[in-house]
């Protein structure tokens, strides 16, 4: 039928990721979580690939990519395609060595993109020679040369784990230490040690990690603190936004510094919730019972070690252990359904319901400017929980490279101050205030209005 | 005693309470972003007044946050101070509404406490009244008395202030009347924070208005009241109640003395640091060497006293401003004009004419030609001789300076407009869109903000050491960056510097997307207004790495080109036709507006009828107003689309109704939903056409304002439905696949239109006790559809079993191929009767959704009636196989996309023009792809974006500049254009 067909030699190549590469390429990969990918990069380092994760920042990195990226892509592919620029610009690496490697959802968002972005940015930035690798577990791009072996998939599933617990219990702990900077200290003891024990192939058995998780809430649970009440903020939102210190101007370090508790879901949920999608998918609109099965006991495998993971720290009472993700899946009924999978679906929305449960009913929803899942799952939901949770005092807030911090920052600060009154009774109804008598003229100075 | 300090992002508000909680003292000043300095100033007057007194003190305020921090002095965040105030001042209140310069803020106050402020993409409320006051050349308070006489409004988008100012600008140009504008500005801002911010909850009650502009302006209140029918009350102190709440909620232990404060607000502020980049010029040296090497692009300048003989004029009615040219037969520089476009470009043409005409009565006037926005109001106002599209006037005076030049840009004070040149032709057109726009006039009202002229103010930004990083997005967004800047202690020497740079980089990143010079080409030409700002052309030559020409009559090229067209058109002893002195001396000219009630689009039609008979009339869509033509024409698909879907009307069945919001998908499944439907008993109703009234009505329930238009208009449709008679049961499936017609990689819908029946589900209150079945569903698996669907109707519906789903599935699916097979054939009818006639075809490609006249604005008809013929990228995408392409192919409406666009590619009787609907984040990447794949083949693209903007100026100039370089390429061989 077709009249014409362009010449397939018009499409631009781009170069593959080989398997030779893995012994003569550096891999550069951005930093999207820096607890879990500290951990994750020590378990591919193992594997014999040479990993950098890349930590550049600044106003370089977005400005690079608004020159290479559409600038209506969302915030994360500017951040992260920026990112990688940069430093492929910053003279620190020898450009025939050097390989990138990006995440693929492999959903309907704009995220299972990013990495055809980063190749067409890489060939106008002038590094075509520059391989990208994806990170996914879709069977996106089944030519790369990356391989995801069995034990590197292990590691990195216990890694991630690691990572949720260390977060957790160091967000709920800091804030109250007597001695600054002893959480932070204990985090990195376990990030090391962890590193360690995978590289002699320990860490990774349902065993050791029970073991592990136990000794971390242990650990953590000697650190001194001063238990006083403290305005406890919720964080969910798109992935990257959500954890990545780039994407959120340093959302963690803001609220810690405006006195707060932070509670940010773990990495682990999103990827169950990826895991469950799988079968959900079958449910509704039919499929193979078989890959189904498959997704079933991927999930079970995942629940069993999630379940040591919260048996670990809730045996200690001062500490808050994690909801178990099946719970907090089911927190999703009423508000949205299961077939919502794209972006952070309904686990988004589920992780505000159990935020709202838990006590963090303050919630920063973080999300690039413009992002479209966000407006059906994020946005779109808040009215429907403060229906049913009047107590949630949830504040969205949009990440953009234009977006001015002061604007950002203070609307988190109205979610504080409406929090913090909360926490110190109602105050403002207490303050006595009588009749005002006629004030003095105002002496109004207008140029304008 | 109590102080509470509110520094806004314009003022600064001050309120002293004594011990009995009474105001005892209050101001309100213009900070001029000098925060500190005010701040300090301010306290030396209460010094006066209080001495040593010892205060508790509170800052609040967007502006104040970084000064209490830096200081040390306690910080409430001002909405909530706002609460404190209204607590102890208006107990009874239910809701408040509070504007200030650049938040809008709600605070619902009864049943549920809840305060919202506006997202970041609505900033700039205050801030937005001042520049439309600027650019109607008016202050506030005279905008606000304007607006009391008004007759009508016009629809001006509401998404945010750069938006208003796309579709205020042509109306100026149309002649519309000053007052009617001004009380549409105010509308705007009320249905941008009613829109924005009322996300589901009813507005009414004892409604509060508070903070600067709606203290000052009546008719903002009043237009408050009329769209929440409701009577706000503007209390005592509506400035205040920020302040005062500070002030009340100042309850810390620690004091201060007035001196104490005023020196640790002097040792605290202005020390943030903003980030910044290289400056402009290192040294005096390359200044020096700059100016001179731009010198030289200069055209001889003629006497226009005496003058004797032949001469033509250019008129460049601009959107913001009117600038004229004459020249003589020898191309020397007679005469020019340039003038702010106060509205009206009429008079200021006619006085600019009647000077000529008084200076030199020995000359013979050989040609009139007009361009720019007002062309066609100049050109009968005036019985001008030509008129051309402004991109051809600019590629005309480009070439006087530059014969090889290959790539120009023009910044305006409105527009950019960027052409590629290729064998003496235009091969390719970058039009900012909305987002875009205002860059060049926003540099003007913000040095004039500043109390600076606009030359001095580019001229400081020259040697700014460290020019700030103020982003690209929008004018909103930089105002607000801007404030930070200063507020972080920027000098206006590095603003000034740092704007060039943002107007720059938003030229090129966003708009014509290049990132390096060899994208551009050789021989550059920059013009436009706003290059006469040193500073942006050293900021455009910087950033790209390469030199260009900047001529020296950079703002005029428009009527500069103009004028040499009309050079080059008139035979040897043309004389003008356009009118004579006297003629121009008793020139009247009257303006009119109607609704065109032709059709369904109710265009608001500004008549303009001059002296002689002469009668312009614009703002209409379709040329019907003009040539009183029947509706239909026979070369648009879209028509034949709408009617078709049209046709699918309700049937009635033993089930009763079920209602379906028009909208989204349903542009592509109703034959599918319809015939199911239809075949197992129901009365399948559809949601009346989409409209603004429609959109208005759903528009209070949107959550999230930076979603699409088309979605927004389900709210709308949504709210009708629950309205009509008889309708209980709602039927809005999500979807997350769409049909894989097998041309793509995966099929899936975007994310707004796979879910959006969540987000109807979870915000429209008018839903509860209605049946809305807005299940899974996926008909991408047609077998199993019928299985999964039958038992979601169970939950719904007795007694409908599945062999009756299969055969009304089948019966659908039939349906919906034969729909499908119906459109093919008529695109391929429209295609044979295109070429027969010689036509030129344009494929209107977008989602099936752009078909709702709301959403596409009547576009197609705009281009049917400059005399092509419009086919959808459904009519021809299935002539293509599965190609590969450079992005992840996921979507089925984007691979209808993607294969249109390689359909046409070896045709060159057709284009594709890309309808984009803001906000459309998928698109950021199909935008691209399309781009190359068209570009690849050598052929232009023209992308159309698309918001609830109603005026179509923009467009029709997008339009036009593309049917002029296709004309132009026909005749490209013969040189005919060459001047």
């Amino acid at each position: 039928m077709s009249e014409t067909k362009p010449a397939a030699s018009t499409m631009p190549q781009y170069p593959k990721f080989t398997p030779e590469m893995k012994t003569t390429h550096t891999i550069l990969i951005p930093q999207m979580a820096p607890i879990h990918f500290h951990m994750i990069a020590a378990a591919m380092r193992q594997e014999g690939y040479r990993i950098e994760v890349l930590e550049n920042g600044g106003p370089e990195v977005a400005q690079e990519g608004l020159k290479y990226v559409h600038n209506d892509t969302c915030y994360p592919a500017l951040l992260v395609i920026g990112q990688f620029i940069d430093a492929l610009k910053s003279g620190k690496y020898d450009l025939n060595t050097t390989a990138l490697m990006i995440t693929q959802t492999g959903g309907g968002c704009r995220a299972s993109n990013y990495i055809h972005l980063l190749r067409k940015a890489l060939v106008k930035a002038g590094f075509p020679q520059v391989p990208v690798a994806s990170l996914n577990f879709s069977g996106l791009e089944k030519d790369s040369g990356f391989k995801y072996t069995v034990p590197l998939i292990r590691k990195a599933i216990a890694a991630v784990f690691y990572g949720d617990e260390l977060m957790s219990l160091s967000n709920q702990l800091r804030p109250y230490e007597n001695n600054k900077g002893e959480t932070d200290a204990l985090v990195l003891k376990w990030q090391e040690a962890l590193s360690a024990e995978f590289e002699n192939g320990g860490g990774v058995s349902k065993k050791d990690m029970k073991r592990n998780f136990n000794a971390i809430a242990d650990d953590f649970a000697k650190i001194p603190v001063t238990k006083v009440p403290k305005v406890k903020v919720g964080v969910v939102g798109e992935i990257y936004v959500k954890y990545s210190p780039l994407g959120n101007s340093h959302l963690e370090d803001f609220l810690a510094s405006e006195d707060c508790e932070v509670n940010m879901p773990g990495l682990m949920g999103f990827i169950q919730y990826c895991i469950v999608n799988g079968s959900e998918n079958i449910k509704l609109y039919g499929g193979s019972k078989a890959v189904q099965k498959i997704y079933e006991v991927v999930m079970d495998f995942t629940t069993v070690r999630e379940k040591l993971m919260i048996e670990a720290i809730a045996k200690h009472p001062n500490l808050h252990a994690p909801t178990l993700f099946d719970e907090v899946r089911k927190m999703a009924d009423g508000f949205i359904g299961y077939g919502a999978k794209m972006g952070e679906g309904w686990l988004l929305t589920a992780e505000m319901v159990e935020l709202v449960k838990s006590g963090y009913g303050n919630i920063v929803c973080a999300q690039p400017f413009g992002c479209l899942p966000n407006h059906v799952v994020g946005k779109g939901m808040i009215s429907k929980i403060r229906a049913v949770y009047p107590e949630a005092n949830i504040t969205p807030i949009d990440y953009d490279p234009s977006a001015t911090k002061v604007n950002q920052e203070n609307r988190i600060k109205l979610m504080i101050a409406v929090a913090k009154e909360k926490l110190d009774g109602n105050k403002a109804a207490t303050v006595a205030m009588p009749q005002l008598s006629a004030p003095p003229k105002a002496e109004i100075k207008l140029g304008n209005l | 005693m109590r102080i509470g300090l509110d520094i806004g992002s314009t003022t600064i508000k001050c309120v002293v309470l004594n011990d009995e909680n009474q105001i005892v003292h209050t101001t309100y000043e213009r900070h001029y972003s000098h925060i500190t300095e005010k701040a300090a100033e301010l306290l030396a007057d209460l010094e006066e007044k209080y001495g040593e007194e010892e205060f508790l003190v509170a800052i609040s305020g967007s502006a104040g946050m970084g000064l209490a921090e830096g200081c040390g002095v306690p910080f409430v965040q001002e909405v909530f101070a706002t609460r404190v105030a209204a607590s102890a001042l208006q107990p009874d209140a239910d809701v408040i509404i509070e504007l200030g310069g650049e938040d809008a803020k709600i605070l619902f106050l009864s049943d549920g406490v809840e305060v919202r402020m506006n997202g970041s993409c609505a900033g700039g409320t205050g801030a937005f009244i001042d520049q439309m006051a600027t650019l109607l050349k008016i202050t506030p308070t005279e905008l606000n008395e304007k607006a009391k006489q008004q007759e009508k409004i016009y629809t001006i988008a509401s998404r945010c202030g750069v938006f208003a100012k796309t579709d205020v600008q042509p109306l100026l140009n149309q002649g519309a009347r000053i007052e009617d504008v001004s009380a549409s500005i105010l509308y705007s801002v009320v249905n941008q924070t009613v829109a924005g911010l009322a996300q589901g909850r009813h507005i009414g009650g004892k409604v509060l208005y508070l903070g600067g502009p709606l203290t000052f302006m009546s008719e903002l209140r009043a237009a408050f009241n009329k769209v929440l029918k409701t009577e706000g009350i503007l209390p005592e102190n509506s400035l205040y109640f920020v302040s005062i709440g500070a002030a009340l909620y100042s309850d810390d232990a620690t004091t201060f003395t007035l001196p104490e404060l005023r020196d640790k607000i002097a040792a605290g502020g202005g020390k943030g640091s903003f980030d910044h980049t290289a400056p402009l010029f290192a040294t005096k040296k390359e200044y020096t060497e700059f100016l001179h090497r731009h010198e030289k692009a200069s055209v001889p300048v003629g006497r226009l006293e005496g003058f004797e003989g032949r001469a033509h004029l250019g008129i460049d009615a601009g959107s913001t401003t009117v600038k004229t040219v004459l020249i003589s037969e020898d191309g020397e520089l007679l005469n020019t004009t340039y003038q702010p476009n106060s509205g009206n470009p009429v008079p200021l043409v006619k006085q600019a004419i009647l000077k000529m005409y008084e200076a030199c009565p020995g000359m013979t006037l050989a040609s009139v030609t007009t361009t720019g926005y007002g062309e066609q109001l100049c050109k009968e106002a005036f019985n001008a001789d030509y008129s051309l599209v402004e991109t051809m006037a600019h590629f005309a005076a480009a070439k006087h300076f530059q014969p090889d030049v290959d790539f120009i840009i023009d910044i305006g004070g409105q527009d950019m407009k960027c052409f590629k040149i290729a064998d003496g032709a235009i091969s390719d057109i970058f039009l900012n869109e909305a987002c875009s726009s205002g860059c060049g006039s926003f540099l003007q009202t913000f040095a004039e903000a500043l109390g600076r002229d606009v030359r001095d103010f580019a001229k400081l930004g020259l040697f700014g050491d460290a020019p700030v990083e103020l982003g690209s997005r929008c004018t909103v967004f930089m105002n607000s960056s801007v404030k930070q800047a200063q507020k972080d202690g920027a000098s206006i020497e590095n603003i000034s510097a740092g704007l060039a740079i943002s107007v720059v980089k938003n030229a090129l990143y966003k708009v014509i997307r290049a990132s390096s010079p060899s994208e551009l080409g050789h021989n550059v030409v920059v013009q436009g207004g706003t290059f006469y700002n040193d500073a942006v052309l050293r900021a455009f030559e910087k950033e790209m790495g390469m030199e260009v020409i900047r001529p020296s009559i950079a703002g005029l090229m428009g009527a500069f080109g103009a004028a040499l067209y009309g050079r080059k058109r008139a035979k040897n002893a043309q004389k003008s036709t356009a009118l004579n002195k006297q003629e121009l001396e008793n020139l009247t000219h009257d303006v009119q507006t109607v609704n065109c009630n032709l059709c369904t689009n109710h265009c608001s039609l500004t008549i303009n009828k001059f002296s002689g008979n002469r009668k312009f009339i614009s703002g209409n869509r379709c040329d019907r107003p003009i040539t009183h033509r029947g509706a239909e024409n026979p070369l648009n698909i879209y028509d034949y689309k709408q009617q078709l879907l049209d046709s699918y009307a309700p049937v009635p069945g033993p089930r009763g109704k079920i209602g379906i919001p028009m909208g989204l998908n349903f542009f592509e499944t109703l034959p599918f939903w319809h015939t199911f439907f239809t075949r197992l008993g129901f009365e399948v109703v559809c949601s009346p056409h989409s409209t603004r009234e429609l959109y208005f009505k759903g528009q209070a329930t949107i959550p999230s304002d930076t979603v699409c238009y088309p979605a927004k208009l389900m709210h709308g449709h949504i709210k009708v439905l629950t309205e009509m008679e008889g309708i209980d049961t709602i039927f809005y499936p999500c979807m997350s696949y769409n049909i894989d017609e097998g041309m793509s990689d995966n099929h899936f819908n975007c994310p707004v239109v796979a879910y959006y029946p969540e987000v109807l589900k979870s915000s429209c209150a008018e839903l509860e006790g209605k049946t809305f079945i807005y299940d899974y569903v996926g008909i991408h698996r047609p077998k199993d559809f019928v299985k999964k669907f039958t038992k979601i109707l169970e939950k719904y519906f007795t007694g409908i079993t599945q062999k009756q789903v299969q055969q009304a599935t089948d019966a659908a699916f039939a349906e919906y191929d034969a729909y499908l097979e119906k459109i093919r054939e008529k695109g391929a009818e429209i295609m044979r009767q295109a070429r027969a006639e010689g036509r030129q075809i344009i494929v209107l490609a977008g989602r099936p959704y752009h078909l709702d006249n709301e959403v596409n604005h009547g576009i197609d008809k705009l281009i049917t009636s400059q005399g092509a013929a419009v086919i959808s990228e459904d009519a021809i995408s299935h002539l293509m196989d599965k190609a590969p392409t450079t992005v992840l192919n996921q979507w089925t409406y984007h691979a209808r996309l993607y294969a249109a666009a390689r359909y046409i590619a070896n045709k060159p009787d057709m284009n594709l023009v890309q309808l984009v609907s803001f906000g459309c984040g998928l698109d950021a990447v199909t935008t691209d792809e399309v781009r190359e794949t068209l570009h690849r083949e050598g052929k232009l693209y023209t992308q159309i974006k698309i918001d609830e903007i109603a005026n179509l100026g923009a467009v029709n100039i997008r339009l036009r500049s593309l049917f002029s370089a296709l004309e132009q390429e026909d005749s490209a061989p013969k040189q005919e254009d060459a001047v």
